[in-house]
């Protein structure tokens, strides 16, 4: 077998198609606001696997600090989104986003 | 053994991330949510990045899917209603999709079918751990602190947001109680025989 090694590419590999499942998951999922949030996750994470595959393939250590750094957004992301959907559905009963148009309290 | 390992946990992770966008009900959304972060934790384990996979577990397993499925379970909604739309979107969505994965596919083969590149474990390296240790705190602090100032405005954020004052609901006040002086309690009457206050 040619690649039987473990290589870069392979890292990328899973690292797109994470990507490009979260970018489909925004689109079809236009309603469900948990649902767009979760897809946010998964697009940080796929830029994480990028970063740490990086990292180790160059043998720098960098990469893995700002996959911390981007941990950490993803986290502070995760929770100010969450409070903005329960300040919604306070307010509106529901949280349908595509009636997010109006811009009033 | 490693690449078995590989193609093990990356068919998992793909499946549950797919899941994840076409679970019919958000909470099983979170739960497929959940299995990919172990499994993209392992293949973060994989390559030697011990670190990074149990912050991945701690952080994003053990707080950000929690949260997650706290508000999942804590918000009545209609899912189903919430689904309706999902048969006009897939085409867009699937067309969406397939041009930037191929836009991603090339980028990547050219940049990787030059020579297999693989990733060679150096034995004489310090653990994950300890590189991480040496340049978080030396060389990275300015960094390391900045994310502490991000995750506490997050949480101020986040509870300046969700913050309501109801009214008729009673409250203790603690500063009014501890305040409170005897004259303003106590109050005392001569009361004349015969007559009432």
């Amino acid at each position: 077998m040619a690649g039987a090694e473990l290589t870069l590419g392979h890292y990328l590999a899973v690292s797109a198609a994470l990507f490009t499942i979260g970018v489909f998951g925004i689109f079809v999922n236009r309603k469900n606001i948990i649902v767009i949030l979760m897809s946010i996750e998964l697009i940080l994470l796929s830029v994480n696997i990028n970063l740490v595959a990086f990292s180790v393939f160059n043998g720098t250590i960098m990469g893995q600090v700002f996959a911390m750094l981007v941990l950490t957004v993803a986290a502070a992301e995760a929770a100010v989104g969450l409070a903005i959907l329960v300040v919604y559905f306070r307010n509106r009963g529901e949280i349908a986003v595509e009636d997010v148009n109006v811009l009033r309290g | 053994m490693a690449l078995i390992a590989f193609y093990i946990l990356s068919t998992v992770v793909v499946l549950s991330a797919l899941f994840v966008v076409a679970a019919r009900n958000p909470v099983h959304s979170v739960l497929w949510l959940i299995l990919s972060f172990f499994t993209s934790a392992g293949l973060l384990v994989l390559i030697g990045a011990e670190f990074l996979a149990m912050l991945l577990v701690v952080v994003y397993v053990g707080a950000v899917a929690v949260l997650f499925l706290f508000v999942v379970m804590m918000l009545d909604i209609d899912f189903v209603a919430l689904k309706q739309g999902f048969q006009n979107y897939l085409v867009v969505g699937a067309l969406v999709a397939l041009a930037l994965l191929a836009e991603i596919g090339i980028v990547a083969a050219a940049a990787t079918f030059g020579g297999g590149e693989t990733f060679n474990p150096n034995p004489g390296a310090p653990t994950n751990a300890e590189a991480i240790s040496r340049v978080l705190y030396t060389d990275y602090l300015l960094l390391f602190q900045m994310c502490g100032i991000v995750l506490l405005v997050a949480m101020m954020g986040a509870i300046v947001l969700t913050l309501r004052s109801r009214p008729n609901v009673k409250r203790q006040n603690i500063a009014e109680q501890t305040g409170r002086k005897r004259k303003d309690a106590v109050e005392l009457k001569d009361v004349r025989p015969g007559q009432g206050i």
